[in-house]
């Protein structure tokens, strides 16, 4: 592991990527707990963190970690956790606090099969729904899906990025392939990559609004210990912090929470498109399942199939613009959804798809990957 | 000590007053007079308000941050110390105080509560125990005596109690007091003791619940309770010459366990230092 940002073209793991990515971000604070097929992210920030000034933690549980992740963030750093499924699911409950309280923070989820403890050692992205709708109550979530090592490091850049800049919780919904994978990666030098902090308060203490709403939604962020003193709570709140049963700012608060994303879904929104242009099919896939399907287009491709790959990097928001345009514009008259779950992003393809447009699926849920040959089948198949 | 604590409006200067009053406390509560400790102790330490950050979880006495004119962190159910571990590690200079009451700290935070005191970090806990859980309507607490009347234990409780300040000392705090409500000037102390301290500190406040606790277990109302507090507090100095038999039914308070141990922000602060020293040169 590089102990600074000096150039390095290394072959590495998509976890190692992670945690690298996350020390460019500027990440400073670490609270974890080990769980696998994650580990190697813990332990790849507890040898980096401290040689940068840093702090990591081993707290005594997944609801721990984000706990204190969000009280460093609280206080001013930049901070993250690393889990998988069950882990991810204990945490929800301090995700939504990050959600209430408007904490930046980073949460890499390197999914496993689940239900419960499912398979540890296995493939899987069931975990896409909970990274939306995983906590309770009404709120609107961003999650990235990297498909490579590579994007691994830029997304959890991007994550953070994102994360700063909408004062909310992120999700990097990562998986045991692409955590565990080995690819060639050129680490990108400091100043090659945006890195977004959060914006500070430029007022006098005493006009400072902790959660004010501003023309973007986003409210200016101090540290405790800065001289401003405000009150967090997980209560639903007015503008200083203090909680509130009144019913406008009661909407007022749920309203920024939503429109602060949904308004700006635009810079958000990342989404790679492949021989689209003349496409009557398309495969649409994310993170791992993603690779695969690449592939398989290009097969179809060779069997004069005109089939194109529709990739979503960000998942959450969903990009339902770009997804409904793409689509009326190619007038694709079959969309195959491929992922490792029972079906979940499938619906919301659905929702979009105009009439003439059949969804199709396929689907595994057994621990193992989706390979090239098995999606050409496919496509074979369902091919208008 | 150097100084005699002050006991006059001090505390006003450190609340909210124009913003957050009236309070949510039953009238009589002692979380109020928790509160009036912790502000003195702090004008005593003379902090700034800046430096000084309140986390606590949820509950009635988790509410007390909110009132106060510091840095203060409302968090989830149980899980104040996580939050304030976060908190400390990443700006080591602010002086923490974690409040949590009896269920909030013992029950669904047992877990943090013992892996802070096992960590030492430099983080005050105090720690109000009124036996009961008010907010939600009087149900047993891990610190309901055995047999105690509760909503939920309508026939008598069946289950053992903690004794907090044992469960800190064994799980490896640095700073372990208990006060009550009734001895404010001891409590004010006590807390000053564990502000003093680099480490773990935990101060239990017995308090009263007369709402639900007095009223379930006809212990009377805030008075009779408050009355109780002075006749069953035995100081752990006198407790010391009595005999056991004097000692059953009695409330030991003072300083309970006191050590000096190395603090988990110190230590992360030296393997900083260390590498960063040994990557210059």
């Amino acid at each position: 592991m590089s102990n600074d940002h000096t150039p390095v073209r290394r072959l590495m793991q998509g976890n190692e990527a992670c945690a690298l990515g996350a020390i460019y971000a500027g990440c400073r604070y670490f609270g974890g707990y080990p769980i696998t097929p994650s580990t190697e992210i813990a332990e790849g920030m507890a040898r980096m963190l401290p040689r940068f000034g840093g702090r990591f933690i081993q707290m005594e549980d997944e609801i721990a970690s984000i706990a204190s992740v969000i009280g460093a963030s609280v206080a001013g750093v930049k901070a993250m956790t690393a889990t998988s499924g069950p882990g991810y699911s204990l945490m929800q409950e301090n995700i939504g606090y990050a959600f209430m309280a408007e904490v930046p923070c980073v949460i890499i989820d390197v999914q496993r099969g689940g239900p419960s403890t499912g398979l540890p050692t296995k493939v899987s992205q069931s975990d896409t729904m909970q990274a939306r709708w995983g906590t309770h109550g009404d709120y609107y979530a961003i999650a990235v899906a990297p498909a490579s090592v590579r994007e691994c490091f830029e997304q959890t850049v991007k994550a953070f990025n994102f994360s700063e800049r909408f004062r909310t919780p992120v999700t990097l919904l990562s998986d045991e392939v692409i955590g565990h994978m080995r690819e060639m990666v050129n680490v990108p030098e400091p100043g090659q990559l945006e890195v977004f902090d959060r914006v500070r308060p430029d007022v006098p203490a005493e006009w400072y609004h902790h959660f004010e709403i501003t023309p973007n939604l986003v409210s200016p962020m101090a540290s405790f210990g800065e001289g401003y003193r405000y009150n967090i709570t997980g209560l639903t709140h007015d503008q200083e912090g203090f909680p509130t049963a009144n019913p406008v700012e009661i909407k007022n608060k749920m309203d920024k929470l939503k429109y602060k994303i949904s308004r700006f879904a635009d810079e958000l929104i990342q989404l790679e498109t492949e021989m689209m242009d003349d496409a009557v099919m398309c495969v649409f896939a994310y993170g791992i399942a993603a690779r695969a399907a690449r592939q398989a287009v290009a097969m179809a491709r060779e069997k004069r199939v005109r089939v194109g790959l529709i990739r979503p990097i960000t998942i959450w928001p969903f990009p339902d613009d770009r997804i409904r345009q793409l689509m009326e514009e190619a007038r694709v008259k079959v969309a195959l959804v491929t992922e490792l779950n029972m079906g979940q992003m499938v619906n919301e393809v659905q929702r979009l798809v105009p009439r003439h447009c059949r969804v199709e699926q396929l689907n595994r849920y057994d621990g193992e990957i989706l390979n090239p040959v098995e999606i050409f089948k496919r496509i074979m198949e369902v091919k208008p | 000590m150097t100084k005699a604590v002050q006991h006059s409006d001090v505390t006003h200067q450190y609340l909210r007053i124009k913003k957050r009053f009236p309070n949510v406390w039953c009238a009589g509560c002692g979380i109020g007079t928790v509160m009036g400790s912790i502000i003195r102790a702090v004008d005593f330490m003379e902090y700034k308000k800046d430096e000084v950050a309140l986390v606590s979880g949820i509950g009635c006495s988790s509410r007390l941050p909110v009132y106060c004119d510091f840095n203060t962190l409302h968090t989830t159910h149980g899980r104040a110390l996580a939050f304030a571990t976060g908190v400390k590690i990443a700006k080591p200079n602010l002086k923490v105080i974690v409040i949590t009451g009896d269920g909030d700290g013992l029950a669904i935070g047992g877990n943090h509560f013992i892996h802070a005191c096992r960590r030492n970090i430099d983080i005050t806990t105090i720690l109000i125990n009124n036996r009961i859980y008010g907010m939600t309507g009087g149900q047993f607490s891990p610190t309901t005596p055995w047999h105690a009347n509760a909503s939920t234990a309508p026939y008598g409780n069946m289950e053992r109690a903690f004794d907090p300040a044992a469960l800190a000392i064994a799980a490896g705090a640095s700073y372990v007091a208990r006060g009550t409500v009734y001895h404010v000037q001891q409590l004010d102390k006590l807390i000053i003791g564990g502000l003093q301290k680099r480490g773990f500190a935990l101060i239990e406040a017995f308090s009263n619940c007369h709402t639900y606790y007095g009223r379930l277990n006809k212990e009377g109302d805030a008075v009779a309770m408050l009355n109780w507090m002075k006749d069953h507090a035995l100081p752990v100095k006198a407790a010391a010459a009595l005999p056991p038999e004097k000692r059953e039914g009695k409330l030991l308070t003072g300083v309970l366990h006191d050590v000096e141990m190395a603090e988990y922000c110190d230590e992360y602060q030296k393997l900083v230092d260390r590498l960063q020293t040994k990557q210059e040169a």
